[in-house]
């Protein structure tokens, strides 16, 4: 089991490809620098975001999941952010019954541009984890 | 039979290898399962890095290739080609992206060996499940439209139609030319604007392969690439075109005649409410402007315009109408809106009567313009000293942060301008001068040579001292403060991005840069393109530039466009849904979930049915069906799972 000192946070982030995912290109080529501990899986849009994928990455350990995509009004497929937006409440709530903390699940949009929010997001978010220490999931297994 | 994999780790030079240990990422990646070969290279980009591939597929039988490289962004393309190249199929390559997303955002010696070991083994798993899948072709519809008429758009679309091709220009304004129909001359030639301008708006108007649409705008975009469907609302001009000859007759005779003040004067000129534009207008048709007649707004007046109008143009049943027209390429070129400095009190716009904007200047040395070309104070005398404002809402933090590039040049061509006119004593205030064209700095030391005074000016400030006008400054470089009594004040304001540039990008679902403008593919190799294949940008709506850029970007989008017409089709993605019928319990939630109506109801079989041609494999289908029957090409669940394994880092899975 893991514990709170020399806790690096795993921080699993589901980037839609059009905005969040060209944001964090952004601020790779910008050399804005965030911790190491954020891994990116790439999606078509946020919508496609099925709570399974978000279960499957705290059962695989990840201590927080971002969603992050194009801003309200701008998603290249009309309204899958708004989907995403609409499930994020539900899915929280499932994920407080399961004792996964409401920070450590987060939706935030970041647009083509937003390399540095992008960066900020992560970086706020992994200090938040940080705070909170390592996810050690009890019956983990039955999630996902 | 077992996949076989093989990895590539790009050094990137040093731009991968100063932060990422590839040699371990190699280590680890040689010990996974169905790895049978992990490599490094300098650059994968290059012709060996991509030699070494092509030979190790053939040689080793691989089965799917890994990269850890750059951003998919820049090479799946490319990579995907290699693949193809050594007869296997484009999309059993996956892509880690270990630069952008890795190397260039971490510390060195701060996990970022570790990540990359983490992306890469990620990848290694999804290249596991990717089976082969092929892109679709779709010929092109030949047609281009171009929205925005200003000078880039005109370029645009008459390179276009030059070609042989038809041309849909759409124009939102009664007439077109842009912003360069209202200057008088432009910089650093000092040719009139209207001289060279006019052959080129005659040059649309006669053109066979061109069809002009004024008074309209784009409200609704379909299709992709090749096959656009767009509809157009054409408000109404409340005139026959084909029978108005621009005579201004109307005009005259409107009972309203000079009381509205002209757009295109800038508010400086007076118009009636039926009115030609100005005299080269293009078309040289009148319009009805619907908001101030007093016909179409209370049903009751004279109508002289309609006695007055010798060839029955005036038609006040005209209704706004909608057309759906079928492209293949768009090219935006709507340029840029101007900064309205009366937000701010310390520039004295609409307090005094003599400061006034750059765009009122150019009217009022427009020899058709409201003062005939002479430069005038409010009580009809000629200045004796004049000052010249720059960067009015640019370069600053609280405006706009942007240089907006051309009012340095702006200004210099004023002060040459009313030195010409009045002989006035001119004063720019400058903050920075950014004088970067082709001859442009010999303008600026013929303007100097020509004797204005030029103050490095911060603070800028327009005021009154004891009812004389007067700028305020500090002179930077003399240390001092400054108070310079003037009789005018030309304010140089920012050019920013148009007011509904918001609007028009989720139209056309193209991105914004921070600045507000739209947002290109590639800053510097791709200033053309936008993330929305088939859509291209032209002149000012992408970033503030003068003419000759403006004209040279509206050529490039015109070469865009040309090359998906000589290619004559299209490859369109093959990520798209899929229904495994057994598992589909006919539930119809997926049908109200596609944003694109692409999932029909099978009636006789009782499940979803997707048109693969309309899907464009969002995947929210996927996500919200409950029995798990939906599943995305490329895409699968089953692939982001074991994506989320191989991110998660946990190696005895393997
Ligand atoms: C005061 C001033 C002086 C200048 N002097 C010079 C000079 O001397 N030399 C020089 O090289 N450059 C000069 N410039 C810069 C020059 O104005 C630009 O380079 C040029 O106008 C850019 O052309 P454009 O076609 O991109 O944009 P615009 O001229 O803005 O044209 C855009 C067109 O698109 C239309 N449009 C906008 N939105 C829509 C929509 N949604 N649907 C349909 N149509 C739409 C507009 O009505 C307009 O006709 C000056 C700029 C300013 C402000
Ligand atoms: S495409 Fe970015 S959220 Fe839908």
């Amino acid at each position: 089991m893991r514990t709170k000192t020399d806790f690096e946070p795993l921080l699993v982030a589901f980037l839609c490809h059009w905005c969040a995912y060209t944001g964090a290109d952004f601020a790779g080529s910008a050399g804005i620098k965030y911790p190491a501990s954020v891994r990116i899986v790439r999606v078509m849009c946020t919508g496609r975001v099925d709570p399974l994928f978000v279960l499957k990455a705290f059962r695989e350990g990840a201590d927080g999941v971002l969603v992050s995509g194009c801003h309200p009004g701008d998603c290249h497929y009309v309204d899958g952010n708004i989907k995403a937006m609409r499930r994020e409440p539900l899915l929280a709530a499932m994920l407080e019954q399961l004792g996964i903390e409401r920070e450590r699940f987060q939706l935030v949009w970041v647009s083509a541009s937003e390399g540095e929010k992008f960066a900020r997001v992560v970086t706020e978010m992994t200090d938040t984890l940080r705070e909170l220490g390592p996810l050690n999931l009890k019956g983990g297994e039955q999630l996902g | 039979m077992p996949e076989r994999i093989g990895v590539y780790v790009c050094h990137c030079g040093s731009n991968i290898a100063a932060t990422v240990d590839v040699r371990q990422v190699v280590e680890q990646a040689a010990k996974w399962d169905s790895v049978v070969v992990a490599r490094d290279y300098k650059y994968m980009c290059s012709a060996p890095g991509r030699e070494l591939v092509i030979k190790d597929i053939r040689e080793l039988n691989l089965t799917g290739v890994v990269v850890a490289s750059c951003s998919p962004r820049m090479h799946e393309a490319m990579f995907r080609g290699v693949l193809e190249e050594a007869g296997l199929n484009g999309y059993l390559l996956e892509i880690a992206n270990i630069r952008e997303q890795c190397a260039w955002v971490s510390l060195p010696g701060a996990g970022a060996t570790a990540k990359a070991v983490a992306l890469t083994r990620a990848a290694v798993k999804k290249a596991r499940l990717n089976q082969p899948i092929w892109e679709r072709e779709i010929p092109v519809n030949q047609a281009t439209l171009v929205v925005g008429g200003g000078i880039a758009g005109i370029q645009a679309a008459l390179q276009v139609a030059n070609a042989g091709y038809l041309v849909y220009l759409v124009e939102r304004e009664p007439y077109i030319g842009g912003h360069m129909a209202q200057f008088d001359k432009t910089f650093i030639t000092l040719d009139c604007a209207t001289c060279i301008l006019t052959p080129k708006l005659a040059g649309v108007e006669r053109h066979p392969n061109i069809r002009l649409m004024t008074c309209s705008e784009v409200v609704q975009v379909d299709g992709y690439v090749g096959n656009f469907r767009v509809r157009v609302k054409t408000s109404p001009r409340y005139i026959h075109e084909a029978s108005c000859t621009g005579c201004g007759a109307c005009e005259r005779a409107c009972v309203l005649w000079d009381s509205i003040p002209a757009e295109f004067d800038e508010g400086l000129g007076r118009r009636g409410a039926v009115y030609v534009p100005f005299p080269q207008a293009v078309p040289l048709k009148a319009r009805v402007d619907g908001k101030n007649c007093l016909y179409l707004t209370t049903g009751n007046c004279r109508r002289t315009c309609v006695t007055a109008c010798q060839r029955g143009a005036i038609d006040f049943d005209q209704k706004e109408t909608v057309s759906e027209i079928a492209v293949g390429s768009i090219i935006i070129a709507t340029g840029f809106d101007v900064f309205d400095p009366g937000v701010e009190p310390r520039w004295g716009y609409g307090r005094y009567e003599n400061v006034i904007t750059g765009m009122q200047f150019e009217r009022m040395s427009n020899a058709s313009g409201p003062t005939l070309g002479k430069i005038l104070l409010a009580d009809g005398t000629e200045p004796r000293r004049v000052a010249v404002v720059h960067c009015v809402g640019s370069r600053s933090k609280k405006y706009h942060r942007h240089c907006s590039r051309v009012c340095c040049l702006s200004s210099l061509k004023f002060a040459h301008l009313v030195r010409e006119k009045t002989g006035a004593e001119v004063f720019e205030f400058y903050t920075d001068l950014n004088i970067f064209g082709k001859q442009y700095d010999e303008f600026y030391h013929r303007v100097r040579e020509e004797g204005v005074h030029f103050i490095r000016a911060r603070g800028t400030e327009v005021t009154e001292i004891d009812g004389q006008l007067a700028v305020c400054a500090e002179d930077v470089e003399l240390g001092v403060y400054r108070e310079i009594p003037v009789d005018m004040v030309i304010l140089n304001t920012a050019l920013i991005p148009r007011h509904d540039a918001e609007k028009v990008s989720r139209l056309f679902g193209i991105s914004r840069s921070s600045d507000g403008f739209f947002m290109e593919s590639h800053m510097k190799l791709d200033p053309v393109t936008t993330f929305m294949n088939g859509i291209y940008l032209a002149g000012c709506c992408q970033s503030p530039k003068d003419i000759p850029d403006s004209v040279a970007q509206g050529a490039a989008a015109a070469a865009q466009a040309l090359s998906v017409i000589a290619r004559g089709k299209v490859s369109l993605s093959p990520v798209t849904a899929r229904v495994t019928e057994e598992l589909c319990s006919g539930c119809r939630i997926c049908l109200r979930t596609c944003p694109f109506q692409a999932i029909s109801f099978d009636q006789a079989a009782g499940t979803a049915e997707i048109n693969e041609a309309v899907c464009k494999g969002c995947g929210c289908c996927s996500a919200a069906c409950p029995a798990g029957a939906i599943d995305i090409t490329h895409y699968g669940t089953g692939q982001l799972l074991a994506q989320i394994e191989g991110v998660c880092g946990n190696e005895d899975k393997d």
